[in-house]
């Protein structure tokens, strides 16, 4: 199955030396070995453009070992790493380094994501240049929100000289003002400081306003509230250069399953409102949000074991992401797997400036096969990051990646991670 | 005897409980008024008060009520204790659980400090004050004051004035209210209202003139402004025009109606001097109802010793 290719049906792949050599009907090749994947969905290698591998600098969390191999168990083939790492990867030399450890000791592709300004500290831009000629494809100051309209546009229209994106975490500070979840009823009810969906909305609004000034690529990260995805509808009818992307746990969590002061619950943005969660869903069902990316942010047990306002914010998402999806998505019939295709293969790899990956002859065999008929219990047993913060520990789901091929190579095999 | 373990949020308790712990704390308060103020009811049971924020007057009265019920009371304060090494809450709870308490009274800067405790250590918790959330057993002795001065709760229009988003007092007391079939009406500017009152009950009004007249008990917030992000009036002296209770606002008041504080007290800003000593106030049968009303607490959730001990 691949919209990008034209394929849809029950077809033979054939792979030689890493490479796709052909797709079509009874294909025969004498000495090849066979994999049966009957009952089985073969799409080509799902992306996620947002994850923290947290290495160099927090390998206790996660490292890009075993960051590449929870991606590679939960069915992705590429991950798009963001730069707040310790330090920041905000200088061609870390970018470097990112990549050859990857080469060293990662099993699915990584491609970094640089700062945006020097030490993400929103004060002057990084060096952008050195870096994507080291291999950044798109640049970020995520986990924080570049608090000066002044510092986005500046690096808006430097970033168009490099046809990279900027990925914006959106989030006015002066209003988030400490906040730990979503402002309303759930702040009211457990005595929590809250943010207001308006932290994010109006950066929403001033940076589709800067993408329109400068002509710069603009993709919004872990977008949260109805109403920043009706300013992305809005700008993107007007033809702004604007994409983008929601995490599962803002498709298929709210403030309402924050009954106990769990912190695996505590993300940046937060949980929002039941009709929030409604509104991602039907924005990406309409096209509206063009990337489910999982915002894999690992933290050790003893930083997550805090009073709530002191804990981390963020949940471990690569393992999960492609069964929530199959569970609440696809079984239920709200989309298919071309959808699914889109949204998690083709979107994020345009977004990110990714290679394009199809199932086609001639394209690198990164291949995910879904086994959507397969129970997964998620069980701290389950992961295979380092981490086990994960917003849905305990949940029962739908679908897995059975079988992964990364440049021809297996990488994992019924389920498990074999390399 | 209560049918929660804990009292950690209003929502641990239901009406008649409320009344059960206002009674028992009626028959109790008259221990207060002997010579030898103790009773022997909670012999041999350990009551920690495990403090971590700095606290005077409810450290105090928890202590007092505990050494009148002949509980052996141990302050765990945070600036004597680990917490200063940094070890975490729940490490500090796992610590004392394995010493065998039977209850711990928590104060905490955090909200949801009780619930973490509760997880781990395996006995009663009372919450005295987590973060911006809840503070149970200072609502139940603001009902019991109430209850002393004007003969019921059924009814009443109580006005909470003032820093209600930053007050686990207020978060404590309008669903106390409610429970009790007053009703709370939270008074005071919008910078300082919680982002969705409905949720908690509550009315809301910013005109303090406009509501006095209506109330029976005018409640006080401190406005704490440590907790405020930014400065939320323009200065004390325009919040004291506004919203301060003064001789002029009380008799705008009906005769009846009472004047209430949880303290400790800004006087010229929330409250002036006059207000706050006026035979009106009843600020300090507030803190003498405390004691009452933790031993009250206490015994119900410990079960007692044996039956007829409150007597």
């Amino acid at each position: 199955m691949d919209p990008a290719a034209g394929v849809d049906g029950v077809l033979d792949v054939l792979v030689e030396d890493g490479v796709i050599a052909g797709v079509g009907e009874d294909l025969e090749v004498p000495g090849a070995e066979v994999v049966d994947c009957a009952e089985k969905v073969l799409l080509p290698g799902l992306a996620d453009i947002h994850v923290h591998l947290r290495e160099p600098g927090q390998e206790y969390k996660e490292t890009i070992a075993s960051g590449t191999r929870a991606a590679a168990h939960g069915g992705f083939t590429a991950v798009a790493c963001m730069p707040n790492t310790s330090p920041v990867c905000d200088r061609g030399s870390t970018v470097r380094f990112v990549i050859e450890r990857a080469e060293e000791t990662g099993v699915v592709r990584v491609y970094p994501i640089g700062a945006v300004t020097a030490g993400q500290a929103g004060e002057q831009l990084a060096e952008i240049g050195d870096m994507v000629a080291e291999g950044a494809v798109a640049f970020s100051d995520d986990g924080h929100g570049i608090q000066s309209a002044g510092m986005t546009r500046v690096a808006m229209d430097y970033l168009k000289r490099f046809d990279v994106p900027l990925i914006a975490h959106c989030e006015d500070e002066s209003l988030a003002a400490g906040g730990v979840v979503n402002e309303g009823a759930v702040s009211t009810r457990m005595g929590l400081p809250g943010i207001p969906a308006e932290a994010e909305e109006t950066m929403v609004a001033r940076d589709i306003a800067l993408a329109e000034l400068t002509g710069c690529r603009l993709h919004l990260a872990h977008l949260s509230t109805a109403d920043s995805l009706e300013l992305v509808r809005r700008a993107k009818a007007r033809g702004v250069a604007v994409t983008c992307e929601v995490t599962p746990h803002h498709l298929f969590l709210d403030e309402d399953s924050l009954v106990t002061y769990d912190t695996n619950l505590k993300m940046n943005p937060p949980l929002r409102t039941p009709a929030d969660r409604e509104a991602m869903v039907e924005g990406l069902l309409d096209g509206t949000v063009d990337c489910v990316a999982t915002d894999h942010a690992p933290h050790a047990v003893h930083e997550k074991e805090l009073e709530f306002e002191l804990a981390p914010n963020g949940t471990t998402g690569l393992e999960t992401a492609l069964s929530l999806v199959n569970t609440h998505l696809v079984a239920t019939g709200k989309l298919d797997w071309v959808g699914v295709c889109c949204v998690m293969c083709h979107n994020p790899r345009a977004v990110a400036n990714l290679p394009e990956m199809r199932l086609e002859a001639g394209f690198p065999a990164d291949i995910t096969v879904v086994d959507p008929e397969a129970r997964v219990d998620v069980t701290p047993g389950w992961f295979v990051s380092r981490s086990r913060n994960s917003a849905f520990s305990g949940a029962s789901l739908l679908g897995r990646a059975s079988d992964v091929l990364v440049g021809g190579s297996w990488v994992v095999r019924k389920g498990k991670v074999v390399v | 005897m209560l049918s929660n373990r804990h009292i950690m949020t209003m929502d641990d308790l239901i009406a008649d409980e409320v009344t059960l712990i206002l009674d028992t704390a009626e028959s109790l308060a008259e221990v207060n008024q002997r010579r030898i103020k103790k009773v022997p009811t909670l012999r041999g049971r350990t009551i920690v008060n495990l403090f971590f924020e700095p606290s005077t007057r409810t450290r105090t009265s928890f202590e007092i009520a505990a050494k009148r019920l002949s509980a052996d009371g141990i302050n765990f304060t945070a600036s004597a204790s680990a917490t200063a090494k940094g070890e975490t809450l729940r490490d500090t709870a796992r610590t004392l659980a394995a010493m065998s308490c039977d209850l711990v009274v928590v104060r905490h800067k955090y909200a949801g400090a009780p619930q973490m405790l509760a997880e781990v250590m395996d006995c009663s918790v009372i919450n005295g004050g987590d973060g911006i959330h809840q503070h149970p057993t200072q609502a139940l002795l603001d009902l019991y004051t109430m209850r002393q001065s004007l003969g019921r709760l059924e009814g009443l229009r109580v006005g909470i004035v003032g820093d209600v988003c930053h007050s686990r007092v207020a978060g404590s007391l309008v669903p106390a209210l409610r429970m009790m079939g007053a009703t709370p009406v939270i008074i005071g500017p919008p910078t300082l209202m919680p982002a969705r009152p409905d949720v908690l009950g509550a009315e809301v009004c910013y005109d303090l003139d406009e509501a006095l007249p209506t109330l029976d008990v005018a409640y006080l917030l401190r406005v704490q402004f440590e907790r405020a992000a930014r400065m939320p009036f323009p200065s004390n002296r325009e919040y004291a025009m506004l919203y301060g209770m003064n001789a002029d606002r009380l008799a705008a008041m009906p005769s009846h109606a009472i004047v209430m504080h949880p303290g400790p007290m800004n006087r010229g800003v929330e409250i002036s001097a006059d207000v706050a000593d006026s035979p009106r106030s009843v600020i300090l049968g507030q803190v003498e109802s405390g004691v009452a009303v933790r031993m009250a607490a206490m015994y119900l959730l410990l079960g007692g010793a044996e039956s007829g001990a409150a007597a």
